[in-house]
């Protein structure tokens, strides 16, 4: 229903986006025990972590290969060969997982190749996984970055084996919080079934606090795990950007799989129930009916608040999407809308048009509008266009809690409906006296002010 | 890359450096640059640190050319404040695609600069080079010239790729740029004798406001801070200064030599942080001042003014003085404000056990070690993991540091305060130290403490079993005490 526009202009202005290699190494940060390494100069892991840090309020293991000038023209061979030993000598992960980065890409290193080389030539390494995805800095956003990891991590690592009854992969989205995960975990669980959610962030960063201090990951997708995906009975993939890795692991061991876009919404978490109950031979646990007429109840006192209403919305595809779809279907309109990468779901977003840009696009069309939805890059604009905001996405740097924010399944979207639904009435202009029609001698001075009264 | 390495050398040449000059002549030549161990290595590049140095400059564009990484990464992310505009908080990069990396990006870096100019007017536009777009040999230095004779405003190239090292290094390059573009082009309406410049300073939290009443009080002009809360015309004009200090850090030592060298400013080199420290840096400034011809009733003025802020200081610890003595501090600032952060503890009663002294340099040492006597618990490069041991012990009442350390403490259920780049809080001056000495209070005697540290309902005695469960559980998590890379020291 949208069209989609590349904007044509030469100068990113406020970006939306982030860059693919810190997109997969969040990916990483999904494993267990794991490191997760960029091929690059040092700074491209600093900011990353710096980001990560500043989002989830944790200690965040990230590492770098350190390339330089020199070492970038000659070739980063020795310098990943070098981080890895030292990786593995330092922190024993069980999963040394290295993105690439523009500067490694410019120069051509054949990473696979060099890993080749480096099992061969270093037996004491066969313990430990190594994982390595190509992801310029050049090419797509961080979502990008995140999907291209999982597929990676599926491809290089899980093992077609007979099935395990019951066992249910869960291929998480980039779009997806630990506190969804938690949710999303306990919701398979309900119905009997055991889920291998993967990347699992509700394991290494959801702020838990550990007996002792690690420097890898401390959660997340087992390596044991990751193999034993090859076995469930199904994958099940959340955000379309999933879509990759549910194929390959089909190709791979033969896992069907479903790809839900989101599990925001009344329709898709109907048509989980529906999956889960099939898969599982259950009915759906009465909990979830009981919430399930609570997020109907919520929409409906909701409604009232939503209707015309403005949106303008900066995010990834697939949380775009998730939220963009929710509030439609509550009667509010797309009015501005701004993605960072290109995604066969933009074309199906109920909305005019998507832009493939930045923050200044979407501050260009956002006046006017009742409510911004972007990640805390829009506070500044925000500011400057005095519109109620609301958090979404990474970064999130200016509120706390970003971890714990839950909007999947028929509780997490009726909070995230109250949550919205309070902002307007918050934002609602109190009637006064002014707002209503002029006597007809004033009336056209007047008309300047008429739109602010039409709240 | 010739002009820039040969920058580069320069800098690592740096005669004022007191490291520097403790090396020889092979070593110098290799500069301050530690060689990075891959797998083990910790810290921003060039690029960020040139960013750092710049950003804080306000009604300027700084344009970051490369691909998303190096800006959309990492924008809006630092606590430098502004009077005026806030141009510099908007990001822009040009965010090269893989067209650009195969034909090199000259041109959309040209038309960026110019879309730049039609819609933001800034006054100026600072053009970063990074890796990707300095590998594939785009001549950042080419482009801003044709800019700048098109536009009819400065565009300057700030040449610090990441990939040439690292903060400090970028901090350096970032000068050497003002140096050769920027400062000189531009007169001030007025001079006064009493202008100063402070270098080096970054107006983080609103730091730099936090002294200025004191310098109008004297009569000291600020008439350029390189580079908090700066105007570019402000920098530009920066030359006709009687004197300079130069804050703490060795990072922009070169502007402040370089400045001596051409424009006579004589400069010292001082801290905001700490009694002594404040004082004796506006001692430092009236002394100068005067050198240079400046009436010589300014030190007495100035001798006043430090009586009465250091009497009104020491009335305002009366209530802290107990809470505080003996208090025993970890402190990581990953360098050099070490020892100007140290004597200020110690001067309300606290006891430093440990500090970091990864980039400071001899003297800096010697300065430790006479505040903190012989046995001062220098670290070159505290892991993680001893952080977390001295906290967890009990050797160290509460960790100062910067925000990506702060979950050692935190995870050890220890307090923790920001002194670095993201804090909240302004520490500079007298006032700054009393709120230095509240906020250490606060973390020390909150509440929380005691009830983090309470063991959970199923680790209290008769819930033994439970108990152990729990511990096996957690060590199979943790599969033993893991050895420790640097993870999150980046301070
Ligand atoms: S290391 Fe290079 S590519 Fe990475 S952030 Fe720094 S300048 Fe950009």
């Amino acid at each position: 229903m949208a069209i989609v526009i590349h904007v044509k202009k030469s100068c990113a202005v406020n970006p939306l986006k982030m860059s693919a290699p810190i997109g997969a190494a969040l990916a990483f940060t999904g494993l267990d025990n794991c490191m997760p390494t960029l091929h690059g100069s040092q700074g491209c892991t600093a900011f990353g972590l710096v980001l990560f840090v500043r989002h989830f309020k944790e200690a965040v293991p990230m590492q770098t290969t350190a390339m330089n000038e020199a070492t970038t023209i000659m070739g980063g061979y020795d310098n990943v060969e070098q981080a890895i030993l030292n990786i593995h000598k330092r922190a024993k992960p069980s999963i040394i997982a290295i993105a690439s980065t523009g500067l490694t890409e410019t120069k051509g290193d054949d990473v696979d190749g060099y890993l080749t080389l480096i099992r061969k030539k270093h037996p004491e390494l066969d313990e430990v996984a190594l994982v390595y995805v190509s992801t310029p800095d050049y090419v797509g956003a961080f979502q990008d970055g995140w999907a291209k990891a999982v597929a990676k991590i599926v491809k290089e690592l899980a093992e077609p084996a007979p099935q395990i009854a019951g066992q249910i992969n869960v291929l998480a989205g980039s779009h997806l919080t630990p506190g969804d995960l938690e949710e999303i975990r306990e919701l398979v669980e309900a119905f009997g079934l055991k889920p291998i959610i993967l990347p699992d962030l509700s394991g290494s960063m959801d702020g838990h606090i550990p007996d002792n201090f690690s420097p890898t990951t401390l959660g997340g997708t087992t390596l044991a795990e990751i193999r034993a995906t090859g076995r469930s009975e199904f994958t099940l993939a959340i955000g379309e950007h999933m879509r990759e890795a549910a194929q390959t692991l089909q190709n791979k061991c033969g896992v069907p799989f479903e790809v839900l876009e989101s599990l925001t919404g009344l329709d898709t978490n109907d048509r989980l129930m529906t999956l889960l109950a099939a898969k599982s031979g259950r009915p759906a646990p009465n909990k979830y009916r009981r919430q399930r007429s609570q997020l109907m109840d919520a929409m409906l006192d909701a409604h009232f608040y939503f209707g015309g209403k403005k949106i303008a919305i900066g995010a990834e595809p697939d949380l775009l999407v998730a939220v963009g779809k929710l509030l439609v279907g509550i009667g509010a309109e797309l009015t501005a809308v701004v993605t960072t990468t290109p995604s066969p779901v933009l074309a199906h977003l109920p909305a005019q048009e998507v832009l493939i840009g930045d923050l200044e696009d979407l501050e260009q069309r956002a006046q006017g509008c009742d409510l911004l939805v972007t990640h805390s890059h829009g506070r500044q604009m925000a500011e400057r266009l005095k519109l109620p905001f609301l958090r979404m996405g990474i970064p999130m740097f200016d509120r706390l809690g970003a971890a714990h924010q839950v909007t999947v399944g028929y509780r997490g979207t009726r909070n995230l409906i109250f949550e919205i639904a309070n902002m307007f009435m918050a934002a609602a202009h109190e009637p006064e006296p002014d707002d209503w029609r002029q006597p007809a001698a004033q009336g056209a001075e007047c008309g300047s002010c008429a739109p602010a009264a039409a709240h | 890359m010739s002009t820039l390495s040969s920058k580069v050398q320069e800098v690592f040449d740096e005669p004022a450096c007191g490291k520097n000059q403790a090396k020889g002549e092979k070593e110098r030549k290799k500069g301050c640059t530690k060689q990075l161990v891959p797998g083990a290595a910790a810290g921003g590049c060039a690029f960020d640190g040139a960013k750092i140095a710049l950003q804080p400059i306000t009604d300027v564009a700084h344009l970051v050319h490369g691909p998303i990484a190096c800006e959309g990464n990492s924008w809006d992310n630092r606590g430098a404040k502004s009077s005026g505009s806030s141009l510099y908080r908007t990001g822009f990069t040009t965010d090269i695609n893989e067209l650009d990396v195969v034909y090199g990006g000259e041109k959309h870096l040209f038309k960026s600069v110019k879309e730049i100019f039609d819609k933001y007017d800034p006054a100026a536009v600072f053009v970063y080079q990074t890796c990707v777009t300095a590998l594939i040999g785009d001549d950042i230095e080419a482009v801003c010239k044709a800019a700048t004779q098109k536009f009819g405003k400065p565009v300057i190239p700030i040449d610090a790729p990441g990939f040439v090292g690292n903060k400090n290094l970028g901090n350096k390059l970032a000068g050497e740029a003002l140096l050769d573009y920027v400062i000189g082009t531009e007169e001030p309406d007025t001079t006064t004798p009493y202008d100063i410049n402070i270098i080096g300073e970054y107006n983080l939290a609103g730091e730099l406001w936090q002294v200025k009443p004191l310098l109008d009080e004297m009569g000291v002009r600020i008439l350029s801070c390189i580079s908090g809360d700066a105007k570019y015309r402000e920098v530009a004009y920066s030359h006709r200064a009687k004197a300079a200090m130069m804050v703490c850090s060795k990072a922009m030592i070169n502007i402040a030599r370089k400045m001596e060298e051409r424009y006579e400013i004589p400069f010292f080199e001082g801290s905001f942080y700490g009694i002594t420290d404040m004082s004796d840096s506006l001692r430092n400034i009236a002394r100068l001042l005067v050198d240079k011809g400046a009436p010589a009733d300014l030190l007495e003025r100035t001798e006043a003014i430090i009586r009465r802020e250091e009497a009104a200081f020491w009335v305002q610890m009366v209530p802290y003085k107990d809470r505080l003595k003996g208090v025993k501090v970890l402190l990581i600032t990953g360098g050099v404000k070490s020892w100007s952060v140290v004597s200020a503890l110690q001067e309300v009663g606290m006891e430093i056990v440990g500090t970091s002294v990864k980039k400071s340099t001899l003297e800096d040492k010697q300065k430790i070690k006479e505040l903190m006597g012989e046995d001062a618990h220098m670290v070159d490069d505290m892991t993680p993991r001893e952080m977390y041991k001295m906290l967890k012990d009990a050797e160290a009442d509460i960790m100062l540091s910067g925000g990506r350390s702060q979950f050692i403490a935190l995870k050890a259920k220890m307090p923790w305060l920001d002194i670095n780049q993201e804090r909240h809080h302004a520490y500079a001056g007298y006032d700054g130290m009393v709120t230095l000495v509240r906020e250490i209070a606060n973390a020390l005697y909150n509440p929380i403490w005691e009830q983090v540290r309470k063991p959970a309902p199923w680790e209290m005695q008769g819930d033994k079993k439970l108990a152990t469960e729990n511990t096996e559980h957690t060590e199979v998590l943790l599969g033993g005490f893991r050895s420790v890379p640097s993870v999150a020291s980046v301070v």
